[in-house]
């Protein structure tokens, strides 16, 4: 059994003396996590870089790691056309709107189906969570929104179906349930009605889970493109980032309009280096941004992932 | 509106029976907090369910669901005979258990290697990237993958070519998909799931791993007999939600890799690949809702029945 050194118990934090079996794992650990961390950003990088590459190398040569004969020509064909901005502002003002209006429903929701006293809160919560048990299917949604709603080439199409999800309302009721109900009860004490407690009492302690959640939310208004594919068509013609980032890679009359107007035909332009500028573009924000807001979607897996 | 009840203040033992109205007027507030939900979920989850109904007839588009021609099990019927029903889910399934298997193993992988590191920045950095993959949208998966694997320009021929080899054209080869598939998803996932495995890890007792160390347990044993079974509950019930929803989902995933590269669909076609080209391509709604309600039907049975052995294990975990 001595096959380690002696073990120090005075100091039961950091320095513990370690044994072969320690520097082993470790080891192997350092050298599996850097090579699947480097991985993970890889494929990104040798976008990033062939984007700055110019056409007639990268047709010839393939998609490599470093630039070779730099050029900004697919940033310029891109930014230049002023699509992509317009784009860019579409995406944010959908989020911005999406996301405020539906965290307001999701809080307000989150926080009545926690109610113990709540007598209609088991039947709510069943009726929410049973359309993620059985869904009526794309097809009938797709002749629902367009035929009844009258949804076709409508933002609304995009904006509304994202307002909400039952594994959100989970997830907004568990981040409440730790808010003790003496808060509420002490509020009703003092005469306060129930929107009146949420609002002052219950809201600034759920900064946190708000913050989780509308990041959450975020996320996936600036990444949706599924919505847009079924209900925007070429009448529309600003669509959100993503959409458009899919429709500039595979369709040739799209891409003519993301450069539109700079290149005399279709054959001049630098379509692949182009698809990569407009997919650096296009996810730029987030991946400059998520480092800094990380916590708060670790924060939401943990609280959310277990219990449903 | 209800009625008041006048004489329910009063703290006296017998218990007022309110009836429906009056508890819905005493709790008008957190009712209509809930309302704007409700109606939510009716717009669009439940009111298309009424659509199912397509699934039975023949659609005319000028006759409408409900005035279209009845047909019954019809295209059920051309669906199963066909085979594609049977191509569809075992295509689906089988991914999905990969994934599923797979991505748990993995991701239990390495938060146990991450929680062994001992230099903070070294753990934070590396999650930092591990976490990328989540956050980029499938369409710009799909755009690496092309620029990964294409024929004439992809990073894997250029360096192909630059070794003296002979090309290679994934895109007309099903037969490698389902590896290339199975990779690309745990390159998605794995930072994203190794999270709840690593928060899990973090949260066993600090005093049982001191104790096992006086004991003179080195780092294997301490992980082959605490952390595993520490973790075995979550593994368990992560890995029985996921099987529920077993014949569901990843469809931005495959859609934007495969598209419409119907060479591959032999091998790559799930049944919401499917179902998302035959409403908008083919705009053949019929045949759409039948596999739709197919797929619905049997995700709520598995749901059930894995529903029921979870309260078996750890009835604490169960939906309801």
């Amino acid at each position: 059994m001595a096959k380690k050194k002696d073990l120090d118990l005075a100091s039961s934090s950091a320095k513990v003396k370690l044994g072969v079996s320690d520097i082993v794992i470790r080891t192997f650990g350092y050298i599996l996590t850097t090579f699947y961390a480097l991985a993970c950003i890889f494929p990104f990088l040798i976008i990033l870089g062939s984007s700055f590459t110019s056409e007639s190398y990268l047709n010839r040569y393939g998609v490599q790691l470093i630039p070779h004969e730099f050029t900004l020509e697919a940033y310029k064909a891109v930014t230049k056309s002023g699509l992509i901005w317009k784009s860019y502002i579409l995406t944010i003002a959908i989020t911005a709107v999406g996301t405020l209006i539906g965290l307001s429903i999701i809080a307000m929701t989150g926080y009545a189906l926690q109610r113990r006293d709540f007598p209609f809160r088991n039947v709510i919560s069943f009726y929410i969570y049973f359309t993620s048990l059985f869904a009526a299917g794309l097809a009938p949604y797709y002749l629902l929104m367009t035929q009844t709603y009258k949804l076709k080439d409508s933002y609304l199409a995009v904006l509304l179906p994202l307002l909400m999800s039952p594994w959100l309302i989970i997830l907004m009721k568990n981040f409440v349930k730790s808010i003790p109900h003496e808060i509420t009860e002490s509020g009703k004490i003092d005469g306060a009605g129930d929107m009146r407690i949420f609002v002052s009492l219950i809201l600034p302690m759920l900064k946190p889970a708000l913050a989780t959640i509308g990041l959450f939310m975020a996320l996936g208004y600036w990444n949706e493109w599924y919505q847009s594919s079924l209900f925007l068509s070429s009448r529309v013609d600003v669509k959100p980032l993503q959409y458009m980032l899919y429709e500039t890679v595979n369709s040739t009359e799209a891409l003519k309009q993301t450069v539109a107007g700079q290149y005399i035909t279709v054959t001049d332009i630098p379509s692949n280096t182009v698809k990569m500028a407009t997919a650096m573009l296009a996810t730029g924000p987030i991946v400059l941004l998520y480092p800094f807001v990380q916590r708060y979607f670790i924060s939401g897996i943990t609280v959310g992932a277990v219990k449903g | 509106m209800g009625k008041r009840n006048k004489t329910a203040a009063s703290a006296a033992p017998v218990a007022k029976k309110k009836n429906f109205f009056q508890l819905l007027w005493k709790y008008r507030t957190l009712t209509l907090m809930c309302i704007p939900a409700i109606v939510f979920f009716f717009m669009f989850s439940y009111m298309p369910m009424p659509g199912i109904w397509v699934a039975f007839v023949k659609y005319n588009y000028r006759k409408g669901i409900f005035g279209s021609k009845f047909v019954g099990l019809q295209n059920f019927e051309f669906l199963a005979q066909s085979g594609k029903l049977w191509s569809l889910t075992k295509n689906t399934i089988l991914y999905n258990i990969a994934f599923i298997l797979l991505g748990n193993l993995l991701a239990v992988f390495m938060a146990i290697l991450l929680n062994e590191m001992a230099s903070k920045i070294f753990k934070k950095t590396a999650q930092t990237m591990m976490f990328l993959p989540y956050f980029i949208s499938h369409v710009l998966v799909g755009v690496l993958v092309f620029n990964f694997l294409n024929y004439d320009t992809g990073f894997v021929n250029t360096i192909l070519v630059k070794m003296g080899l002979e090309r290679w054209q994934p895109y007309a080869d099903p037969h490698v998909w389902p590896v290339l598939l199975v990779i690309i998803y745990l390159w998605q996932q794995t930072g994203y799931s190794s999270v709840v495995y690593f928060a899990s890890i973090m949260g066993i007792d600090g005093e049982i791993i001191e104790a096992a160390r006086v004991d003179g347990a080195n780092a294997f044993q301490k992980i082959r007999y605490i952390i595993l079974p520490c973790l075995k509950p979550t593994v368990v019930i992560l890995l029985l939600f996921a099987l529920g929803g077993i014949v569901k989902g990843n469809f931005g995933l495959f859609y934007n890799i495969i598209g419409t590269n119907s060479m591959l669909y032999d091998t790559t076609d799930i049944i919401e690949t499917f179902v998302y080209r035959a409403t908008m391509t083919d705009f053949n709604f019929s045949t759409a809702s039948a596999v739709g309600l197919y797929q619905s039907l049997i995700g709520f049975f598995i749901v059930m029945v894995v529903n029921f052995v979870v309260k078996k294990i750890e009835p604490d975990y169960s939906l309801f």
